[in-house]
Protein backbone atom coordinates (compact mmCIF):
# COMPACT_ATOMS: atom_id res chain seq x y z
CA UNK A 1 0.00 0.00 0.00
CA UNK A 2 1.52 3.54 -1.13
CA UNK A 3 2.29 5.67 1.96
CA UNK A 4 0.26 8.81 1.93
CA UNK A 5 2.21 12.31 2.63
CA UNK A 6 2.22 12.24 5.95
CA UNK A 7 3.25 8.43 6.36
CA UNK A 8 6.02 9.57 4.05
CA UNK A 9 7.44 12.52 6.51
CA UNK A 10 6.69 10.09 9.30
CA UNK A 11 9.45 7.40 7.77
CA UNK A 12 11.83 9.73 6.57
CA UNK A 13 11.67 11.09 10.86
CA UNK A 14 12.35 8.08 11.88
CA UNK A 15 14.94 6.88 9.51
CA UNK A 16 18.71 6.04 10.66
CA UNK A 17 19.89 9.25 8.43
CA UNK A 18 17.64 11.59 10.17
CA UNK A 19 17.63 10.23 13.95
CA UNK A 20 21.29 11.12 13.42
CA UNK A 21 20.96 14.70 12.40
CA UNK A 22 18.52 15.48 14.45
CA UNK A 23 18.77 14.05 18.36
CA UNK A 24 15.69 15.48 19.63
CA UNK A 25 14.01 11.88 17.67
CA UNK A 26 9.88 11.90 16.35
CA UNK A 27 6.81 12.59 18.36
CA UNK A 28 4.41 15.54 19.20
CA UNK A 29 4.31 14.86 22.94
CA UNK A 30 5.11 18.41 24.90
CA UNK A 31 8.22 16.64 26.02
CA UNK A 32 9.48 15.80 22.03
CA UNK A 33 8.49 19.26 20.69
CA UNK A 34 10.43 21.04 23.15
CA UNK A 35 13.61 18.76 22.51
CA UNK A 36 13.39 19.71 18.80
CA UNK A 37 13.92 23.44 20.09
CA UNK A 38 16.38 22.72 22.75
CA UNK A 39 18.65 20.41 20.87
CA UNK A 40 18.76 22.45 18.04
CA UNK A 41 21.99 24.79 17.91
CA UNK A 42 20.06 27.30 16.15
CA UNK A 43 16.82 27.21 18.10
CA UNK A 44 18.22 26.68 21.19
CA UNK A 45 19.20 30.10 22.01
CA UNK A 46 15.17 30.54 22.23
CA UNK A 47 12.60 29.28 24.75
CA UNK A 48 11.02 26.12 24.26
CA UNK A 49 7.88 27.40 25.59
CA UNK A 50 6.94 30.92 25.53
CA UNK A 51 3.14 32.26 26.72
CA UNK A 52 0.98 32.52 23.62
CA UNK A 53 0.64 36.71 24.44
CA UNK A 54 4.33 37.16 24.12
CA UNK A 55 3.95 36.24 20.21
CA UNK A 56 1.11 37.83 19.53
CA UNK A 57 1.66 41.22 17.13
CA UNK A 58 0.39 43.56 19.36
CA UNK A 59 3.14 42.72 21.80
CA UNK A 60 5.91 43.60 19.97
CA UNK A 61 4.32 44.77 16.15
CA UNK A 62 7.30 41.91 15.68
CA UNK A 63 10.17 44.63 14.66
CA UNK A 64 12.90 42.73 15.93
CA UNK A 65 11.96 39.61 13.98
CA UNK A 66 11.64 42.25 10.86
CA UNK A 67 15.06 43.81 11.63
CA UNK A 68 16.65 40.21 11.82
CA UNK A 69 14.65 39.63 8.25
CA UNK A 70 16.63 42.76 6.97
CA UNK A 71 19.36 41.64 8.29
CA UNK A 72 18.77 37.77 6.74
CA UNK A 73 18.17 40.06 2.81
CA UNK A 74 21.47 41.97 3.91
CA UNK A 75 23.45 39.18 4.15
CA UNK A 76 22.23 37.13 1.05
CA UNK A 77 22.08 39.86 -1.41
CA UNK A 78 25.36 40.91 -0.33
CA UNK A 79 27.21 38.26 -0.62
CA UNK A 80 25.87 38.28 -3.94
CA UNK A 81 26.74 41.62 -4.79
CA UNK A 82 30.40 41.08 -4.00
CA UNK A 83 30.99 38.38 -6.97
CA UNK A 84 31.13 41.19 -9.16
CA UNK A 85 32.45 44.22 -7.20
CA UNK A 86 35.86 44.89 -6.79
CA UNK A 87 37.09 47.17 -4.02
CA UNK A 88 39.60 49.11 -6.56
CA UNK A 89 39.74 53.18 -7.48
CA UNK A 90 39.40 51.93 -10.80
CA UNK A 91 37.10 49.34 -10.49
CA UNK A 92 35.14 49.95 -8.03
CA UNK A 93 32.51 52.89 -9.72
CA UNK A 94 32.41 51.02 -13.00
CA UNK A 95 31.18 47.22 -11.34
CA UNK A 96 28.74 49.25 -9.46
CA UNK A 97 27.29 50.92 -12.65
CA UNK A 98 27.74 47.17 -14.40
CA UNK A 99 25.79 45.77 -11.74
CA UNK A 100 23.10 48.07 -12.57
CA UNK A 101 22.87 47.69 -16.75
CA UNK A 102 25.36 44.82 -17.57
CA UNK A 103 24.58 42.08 -14.89
CA UNK A 104 21.43 39.64 -14.96
CA UNK A 105 19.11 40.74 -11.83
CA UNK A 106 22.13 42.84 -10.31
CA UNK A 107 19.74 45.85 -10.64
CA UNK A 108 17.55 44.20 -8.49
CA UNK A 109 20.00 43.02 -6.17
CA UNK A 110 21.40 45.88 -5.62
CA UNK A 111 18.38 47.95 -5.30
CA UNK A 112 17.31 45.26 -2.33
CA UNK A 113 20.09 45.39 -0.68
CA UNK A 114 20.29 49.57 -0.02
CA UNK A 115 16.33 49.93 0.36
CA UNK A 116 16.87 46.81 2.67
CA UNK A 117 19.78 48.87 3.79
CA UNK A 118 17.69 51.55 4.87
CA UNK A 119 14.53 49.97 6.26
CA UNK A 120 17.30 48.12 8.62
CA UNK A 121 17.59 51.42 10.32
CA UNK A 122 14.06 52.13 10.44
CA UNK A 123 13.18 49.27 12.27
CA UNK A 124 16.24 49.26 14.66
CA UNK A 125 14.80 53.01 15.40
CA UNK A 126 11.32 51.96 15.46
CA UNK A 127 12.16 48.62 17.72
CA UNK A 128 14.18 50.42 20.04
CA UNK A 129 11.57 53.16 20.52
CA UNK A 130 8.75 50.58 20.95
CA UNK A 131 11.01 48.84 23.65
CA UNK A 132 11.67 52.65 25.16
CA UNK A 133 7.85 53.50 25.61
CA UNK A 134 6.87 50.09 27.06
CA UNK A 135 9.58 50.11 29.69
CA UNK A 136 11.06 46.40 28.27
CA UNK A 137 14.25 47.57 28.85
CA UNK A 138 14.06 47.57 32.82
CA UNK A 139 15.37 44.90 34.92
CA UNK A 140 15.69 42.21 34.47
CA UNK A 141 16.26 43.41 30.62
CA UNK A 142 18.98 46.02 31.42
CA UNK A 143 22.05 44.29 29.81
CA UNK A 144 19.48 42.98 26.73
CA UNK A 145 18.91 46.78 26.06
CA UNK A 146 22.22 47.48 26.13
CA UNK A 147 23.67 44.66 23.83
CA UNK A 148 20.65 46.45 21.62
CA UNK A 149 22.58 49.70 21.89
CA UNK A 150 25.50 47.89 20.87
CA UNK A 151 23.62 46.64 17.68
CA UNK A 152 22.29 50.46 16.32
CA UNK A 153 26.27 51.13 16.76
CA UNK A 154 27.01 48.20 14.38
CA UNK A 155 24.25 48.90 12.40
CA UNK A 156 25.44 52.73 11.87
CA UNK A 157 28.78 51.65 11.34
CA UNK A 158 27.71 48.61 8.36
CA UNK A 159 25.44 51.85 6.90
CA UNK A 160 28.48 54.01 6.93
CA UNK A 161 30.99 51.74 5.68
CA UNK A 162 28.66 50.85 2.69
CA UNK A 163 27.93 54.24 1.89
CA UNK A 164 31.81 54.58 0.52
CA UNK A 165 31.40 51.58 -1.64
CA UNK A 166 29.87 53.03 -4.80
CA UNK A 167 32.92 55.64 -5.18
CA UNK A 168 30.42 58.22 -6.77
CA UNK A 169 30.76 61.42 -5.76
CA UNK A 170 28.36 61.93 -3.28
CA UNK A 171 29.89 58.59 -1.21
CA UNK A 172 33.39 60.23 -1.29
CA UNK A 173 32.46 63.79 -0.19
CA UNK A 174 29.77 61.82 2.62
CA UNK A 175 33.19 59.34 3.85
CA UNK A 176 35.42 62.98 3.90
CA UNK A 177 33.08 64.63 6.17
CA UNK A 178 31.99 61.72 8.27
CA UNK A 179 35.76 60.39 8.55
CA UNK A 180 36.68 64.13 9.74
CA UNK A 181 33.85 64.07 12.55
CA UNK A 182 36.44 61.11 13.71
CA UNK A 183 39.10 63.92 13.96
CA UNK A 184 37.08 66.47 16.35
CA UNK A 185 38.43 63.26 19.57
CA UNK A 186 40.42 64.73 21.69
CA UNK A 187 44.11 63.50 21.44
CA UNK A 188 44.04 60.60 19.26
CA UNK A 189 41.57 62.19 16.63
CA UNK A 190 43.89 62.62 13.92
CA UNK A 191 46.16 59.09 14.58
CA UNK A 192 41.73 57.83 14.06
CA UNK A 193 41.73 59.32 11.52
CA UNK A 194 44.46 58.38 9.84
CA UNK A 195 43.79 54.59 11.13
CA UNK A 196 40.29 54.76 9.27
CA UNK A 197 41.13 55.78 6.22
CA UNK A 198 44.82 54.15 5.97
CA UNK A 199 46.12 57.79 4.62
CA UNK A 200 45.50 61.17 4.81
CA UNK A 201 42.46 61.45 2.25
CA UNK A 202 40.04 58.82 1.11
CA UNK A 203 41.90 57.17 -1.58
CA UNK A 204 42.66 53.47 -2.49
CA UNK A 205 43.27 52.34 1.26
CA UNK A 206 40.34 53.89 2.51
CA UNK A 207 38.27 52.08 0.14
CA UNK A 208 39.70 48.24 1.00
CA UNK A 209 39.32 49.43 4.96
CA UNK A 210 35.74 50.10 4.13
CA UNK A 211 35.00 46.91 2.40
CA UNK A 212 36.78 44.69 4.87
CA UNK A 213 34.43 46.54 7.74
CA UNK A 214 32.11 46.24 5.62
CA UNK A 215 32.15 42.92 4.31
CA UNK A 216 34.01 40.76 7.41
CA UNK A 217 34.15 42.61 10.76
CA UNK A 218 31.48 44.01 11.20
CA UNK A 219 29.02 41.43 10.33
CA UNK A 220 31.23 38.92 12.17
CA UNK A 221 30.44 41.34 15.38
CA UNK A 222 26.28 41.64 14.62
CA UNK A 223 26.17 37.91 13.61
CA UNK A 224 27.60 37.24 17.62
CA UNK A 225 25.66 40.30 19.06
CA UNK A 226 22.61 39.63 17.80
CA UNK A 227 23.05 35.84 19.09
CA UNK A 228 23.40 36.97 22.79
CA UNK A 229 20.60 39.10 21.59
CA UNK A 230 18.69 36.41 21.38
CA UNK A 231 19.67 34.18 23.82
CA UNK A 232 19.16 37.02 26.69
CA UNK A 233 15.06 37.10 25.67
CA UNK A 234 14.72 33.43 26.66
CA UNK A 235 17.47 34.40 29.72
CA UNK A 236 15.63 37.51 31.18
CA UNK A 237 12.14 35.59 31.06
CA UNK A 238 11.35 35.91 27.44
CA UNK A 239 9.75 38.82 25.45
CA UNK A 240 7.51 41.67 27.69
CA UNK A 241 4.09 41.67 27.69
CA UNK A 242 2.69 44.44 29.73
CA UNK A 243 -0.09 42.79 31.32
CA UNK A 244 0.28 40.45 33.89
CA UNK A 245 4.22 40.38 33.84
CA UNK A 246 5.30 37.35 35.60
CA UNK A 247 7.68 38.23 38.31
CA UNK A 248 10.86 37.39 36.70
CA UNK A 249 14.47 36.74 39.00
CA UNK A 250 17.92 36.63 37.80
CA UNK A 251 19.54 33.31 38.74
CA UNK A 252 21.35 34.64 41.38
CA UNK A 253 18.12 35.93 42.98
CA UNK A 254 17.34 32.20 43.46
CA UNK A 255 19.87 32.24 46.29
CA UNK A 256 17.03 33.18 49.49
CA UNK A 257 18.63 33.81 52.66
CA UNK A 258 18.14 30.79 54.69
CA UNK A 259 15.13 32.51 56.76
CA UNK A 260 12.87 32.34 54.11
CA UNK A 261 12.82 28.72 53.13
CA UNK A 262 10.67 27.14 55.66
CA UNK B 1 43.32 25.53 70.20
CA UNK B 2 42.49 24.89 67.17
CA UNK B 3 42.74 28.91 66.20
CA UNK B 4 46.77 29.15 67.45
CA UNK B 5 47.82 25.91 65.11
CA UNK B 6 46.39 27.62 62.49
CA UNK B 7 47.95 30.81 63.32
CA UNK B 8 51.11 29.56 63.26
CA UNK B 9 50.39 28.01 59.65
CA UNK B 10 49.12 30.73 57.89
CA UNK B 11 51.69 32.18 55.77
CA UNK B 12 53.05 35.88 55.85
CA UNK B 13 51.97 38.10 53.43
CA UNK B 14 55.48 38.60 51.99
CA UNK B 15 55.81 35.08 51.95
CA UNK B 16 55.82 33.27 48.46
CA UNK B 17 55.64 30.14 47.12
CA UNK B 18 56.46 28.47 44.14
CA UNK B 19 52.75 28.48 42.67
CA UNK B 20 52.49 32.20 43.17
CA UNK B 21 55.76 33.03 41.65
CA UNK B 22 54.51 31.22 38.50
CA UNK B 23 51.52 32.72 38.24
CA UNK B 24 52.97 35.85 38.25
CA UNK B 25 55.63 34.93 35.87
CA UNK B 26 52.48 33.32 33.32
CA UNK B 27 50.45 36.88 33.79
CA UNK B 28 53.47 39.37 33.40
CA UNK B 29 54.08 37.63 30.34
CA UNK B 30 50.69 37.32 29.14
CA UNK B 31 50.27 41.13 29.78
CA UNK B 32 53.79 42.07 27.80
CA UNK B 33 52.13 39.88 24.83
CA UNK B 34 49.16 41.55 25.05
CA UNK B 35 50.92 44.99 25.02
CA UNK B 36 52.76 43.99 22.34
CA UNK B 37 50.19 42.91 20.24
CA UNK B 38 48.34 46.12 20.52
CA UNK B 39 51.52 48.19 19.81
CA UNK B 40 52.02 45.55 16.34
CA UNK B 41 48.43 45.96 15.58
CA UNK B 42 48.72 49.53 15.83
CA UNK B 43 51.80 49.56 13.41
CA UNK B 44 50.33 46.97 11.11
CA UNK B 45 47.44 49.45 10.33
CA UNK B 46 49.30 52.42 9.90
CA UNK B 47 50.87 52.14 6.15
CA UNK B 48 54.30 53.26 6.16
CA UNK B 49 54.26 54.11 2.46
CA UNK B 50 51.19 56.30 0.77
CA UNK B 51 50.60 55.91 -3.19
CA UNK B 52 48.89 59.92 -2.38
CA UNK B 53 49.62 63.07 -4.35
CA UNK B 54 52.91 64.80 -3.38
CA UNK B 55 52.26 67.68 -0.67
CA UNK B 56 54.14 69.77 -2.58
CA UNK B 57 52.55 71.48 -5.73
CA UNK B 58 54.56 73.57 -8.59
CA UNK B 59 52.15 76.14 -9.82
CA UNK B 60 54.25 77.62 -12.45
CA UNK B 61 55.55 81.06 -13.12
CA UNK B 62 54.50 83.74 -10.70
CA UNK B 63 54.61 86.30 -13.28
CA UNK B 64 51.35 84.55 -14.80
CA UNK B 65 49.30 85.19 -12.43
CA UNK B 66 47.38 88.90 -11.95
CA UNK B 67 47.79 91.36 -9.22
CA UNK B 68 44.59 91.16 -6.96
CA UNK B 69 43.67 88.01 -8.49
CA UNK B 70 42.51 84.12 -6.79
CA UNK B 71 43.48 81.23 -8.76
CA UNK B 72 41.16 77.88 -7.23
CA UNK B 73 43.66 74.98 -8.55
CA UNK B 74 40.95 72.12 -7.72
CA UNK B 75 42.90 69.24 -8.08
CA UNK B 76 45.79 70.38 -5.54
CA UNK B 77 43.20 71.98 -3.04
CA UNK B 78 44.54 75.41 -2.69
CA UNK B 79 43.86 79.18 -3.49
CA UNK B 80 46.74 80.89 -5.26
CA UNK B 81 46.39 84.97 -4.30
CA UNK B 82 48.37 87.36 -5.60
CA UNK B 83 47.61 90.80 -3.41
CA UNK B 84 49.45 93.93 -3.78
CA UNK B 85 51.27 92.97 -0.54
CA UNK B 86 52.68 89.60 -2.27
CA UNK B 87 51.95 85.96 -2.86
CA UNK B 88 50.22 83.66 -0.54
CA UNK B 89 48.88 79.92 -0.95
CA UNK B 90 45.43 79.14 1.34
CA UNK B 91 44.26 75.40 1.76
CA UNK B 92 40.79 75.21 -0.23
CA UNK B 93 39.82 72.78 2.07
CA UNK B 94 37.13 73.52 5.17
CA UNK B 95 38.24 73.50 8.30
CA UNK B 96 34.72 72.51 9.40
CA UNK B 97 34.70 68.96 7.73
CA UNK B 98 37.01 68.56 4.83
CA UNK B 99 34.27 69.84 2.25
CA UNK B 100 36.60 71.45 -1.11
CA UNK B 101 35.29 75.47 -0.78
CA UNK B 102 34.93 77.66 -3.69
CA UNK B 103 35.96 81.13 -4.74
CA UNK B 104 32.82 83.32 -5.33
CA UNK B 105 34.66 85.66 -8.12
CA UNK B 106 31.44 88.06 -7.82
CA UNK B 107 31.08 88.30 -3.98
CA UNK B 108 34.99 88.20 -3.46
CA UNK B 109 34.30 85.40 -0.78
CA UNK B 110 35.30 81.95 -0.57
CA UNK B 111 32.25 79.62 0.17
CA UNK B 112 31.79 75.98 1.53
CA UNK B 113 29.07 74.51 -0.66
CA UNK B 114 28.24 71.86 2.47
CA UNK B 115 27.54 73.63 5.30
CA UNK B 116 27.81 77.55 4.40
CA UNK B 117 30.55 78.63 6.08
CA UNK B 118 32.13 81.94 3.99
CA UNK B 119 35.82 83.01 4.43
CA UNK B 120 37.68 85.98 3.45
CA UNK B 121 39.74 86.11 0.41
CA UNK B 122 42.75 85.91 3.57
CA UNK B 123 40.98 82.96 4.53
CA UNK B 124 39.11 84.81 7.93
CA UNK B 125 35.52 83.38 8.56
CA UNK B 126 32.57 85.36 7.90
CA UNK B 127 30.41 83.30 9.29
CA UNK B 128 28.88 79.94 9.50
CA UNK B 129 30.49 76.05 11.57
CA UNK B 130 33.80 76.30 10.37
CA UNK B 131 35.89 76.35 13.90
CA UNK B 132 39.06 78.19 12.09
CA UNK B 133 40.39 80.14 9.80
CA UNK B 134 41.67 79.07 6.31
CA UNK B 135 45.18 77.90 6.65
CA UNK B 136 48.17 79.70 5.28
CA UNK B 137 50.65 77.29 3.30
CA UNK B 138 54.32 77.69 2.93
CA UNK B 139 54.90 79.26 -0.31
CA UNK B 140 58.14 79.66 -2.19
CA UNK B 141 60.09 80.24 -5.26
CA UNK B 142 62.05 77.36 -6.50
CA UNK B 143 65.98 77.70 -8.05
CA UNK B 144 63.70 77.43 -11.40
CA UNK B 145 61.68 80.49 -10.89
CA UNK B 146 58.76 78.50 -10.07
CA UNK B 147 56.39 78.89 -7.54
CA UNK B 148 55.82 76.07 -5.26
CA UNK B 149 53.36 75.38 -2.27
CA UNK B 150 53.94 72.76 0.73
CA UNK B 151 50.11 71.87 1.18
CA UNK B 152 51.93 69.71 4.70
CA UNK B 153 53.27 73.18 5.94
CA UNK B 154 51.22 75.60 7.27
CA UNK B 155 52.28 79.23 8.08
CA UNK B 156 51.30 82.21 10.45
CA UNK B 157 48.71 84.43 8.53
CA UNK B 158 49.40 87.89 6.64
CA UNK B 159 53.36 86.23 5.80
CA UNK B 160 53.66 87.60 2.03
CA UNK B 161 55.69 86.00 -0.97
CA UNK B 162 57.28 88.97 -1.85
CA UNK B 163 58.73 88.43 -5.49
Amino acid sequence: MPLNAEQTIEKVRGSRIWRSVFRSGTGNSTLHRALAIQQNIFLHLFATKVRKRMVRFSATWFLGTLTFGTFLILVITGILLMLYYHPSVPQAYADMKDLQFVVSSGLFLRNLHRWSAQLMVFLVFAHMFKVFYRGAYRAPREFNWVVGIVLLLITLLLSYTGYLLPWDQLAFWAITVGSNLSSAVPLVGNKIHFLLLGGNQVNANALLRFYVLHCVVLPIAAVLFIAVHFWRIRKDGGLYVQQSEPKVSRASDSIEPAQEVK
Amino acid sequence: MPNESLAVTKKLPTEFDRRAFFTRIGLGSLGIAAAGTIVFTYEFLSPNVLFEPSAIVNLGKPEDFAVNSVTMDVNSAIYVVRAEEGFFALSEICTHLGCLTAWNQDLGIIVCPCHGSKFTRTGEKIEGPAPKPLPWLKTWVSDDGDLLVDRSTNIPPLQYLRI
